[in-house]
């Protein structure tokens, strides 16, 4: 496949990864992941709940798709640490998006924690997916402990802000060694296209698309904002200039 | 015997296993993780016997971003 966004040897059929969570029933999450075209949903692990009718991995089976767990909710990175050991086990997968968050009125990631249990986690044998802030140094020191990708935050999670610092998620990707994955903040398709017109290799969103009003249509949108931002990126854009530049040339006008 | 599951009491027979305790508290076959008094239990050994006031942990697959 031309321009494949590759993870651990896994070729993707998308370049937009969907996080179930928020979404108003199962039905509305499958729907969403068909209409978005991607091939990873995020999954999380939480207590037996008696009353629920249906699993989210039945979604996950029928749509084709591959899971991505997430340890959301962890604090400390031994938390994390046991989540991801069991979630390998419940869903027989190393691969990890590892969260650790810092307080929950931000839900900004924990630099130090994070840090400590991705080194962990790559240690034991996990396809690390780390959710951090958009620091290009804390971006490199990730990967350099051996994460798959790295996952900067554009907003806080479910803000729908966007991209509040665009420059340094451009800072990383320019000096990326591994993929860059736009996670957190993304509030409408202009804001998955701008992710990747900086170099982006994918984004993830969830809240934007499973709260919208019309989550398979928003799932539509970010589908082809995530394409068409690719697609500029590639393309090269021109420069900004102060002053205007006319596209037709001066030359050879009559003289009216 | 008393143990506590998924934070809740649960009285459960003498010599009862962590796989009594999850055919107990889930109908899911798979995508099931079960951690005891904090330590992860991997499948093969769901065989293993309980204790009195031992915590267990059953976790499933939710919907999560």
């Amino acid at each position: 496949m031309a321009d494949a966004f590759t993870v651990d040897g896994v070729t993707l059929p998308s370049r937009l990864i969907l996080g179930t969570g928020g979404a108003p029933s199962h039905a509305a999450a499958e729907a969403a992941i068909r209409a978005s075209g991607t091939g990873l949903v995020t999954v999380a692990l939480r207590r037996v709940d008696p009353t629920a009718t249906g699993s989210i991995l039945d979604v996950v089976d029928r749509c084709g798709v591959r899971l991505l767990p997430n340890t959301a909710g962890c604090f400390t990175a031994a938390q994390a640490i046991r989540t991801a050991h069991l979630a390998r086990e419940a869903f027989g997968t190393d691969w990890v998006k590892l969260e650790v968050i810092g307080d929950e009125r931000t839900l900004l990631p924990d630099a130090v924690e994070l840090l400590a249990a991705a080194e962990k986690l790559v240690a034991d044998g996990f396809t690390v997916w780390p959710y951090t802030n958009d620091d290009p140094i804390l971006a490199r020191r990730l990967a350099d402990a051996g994460c798959a990708v790295v996952m900067p935050l554009g907003s806080p999670i479910g803000t729908g802000l966007g991209i509040r610092n665009p420059h340094n998620i451009a800072l990383i990707t320019e000096a990326a060694t591994v993929p860059v994955v736009l996670d957190a903040g993304i509030g409408t398709a202009s804001d998955a296209a701008l992710a990747m017109e900086l170099g982006c290799s994918a984004v993830l969103a969830a809240s934007a698309i499973t709260r919208a009003a019309d989550p398979a249509v928003m799932a539509e949108a970010m589908r082809h904002a995530v394409h068409a931002g690719r697609l500029a990126y590639l393309a090269g854009r021109i420069p900004r200039r102060h002053h205007a530049e006319a596209s037709t040339a001066f030359e050879g006008m009559g003289e009216l | 015997m008393n143990v506590t599951v998924n934070g809740g009491d649960r009285e459960v027979a003498a010599g009862s296993t962590v796989a009594d305790v999850v055919r107990q508290t889930s109908s899911a076959a798979r995508g099931i993780a079960v951690a005891l008094n904090g330590e992860v239990v991997p499948r093969a050994d769901w065989s293993r016997r309980l204790s009195e006031a031992d915590r267990v942990e059953i976790l499933v697959a939710s919907q999560g971003g």
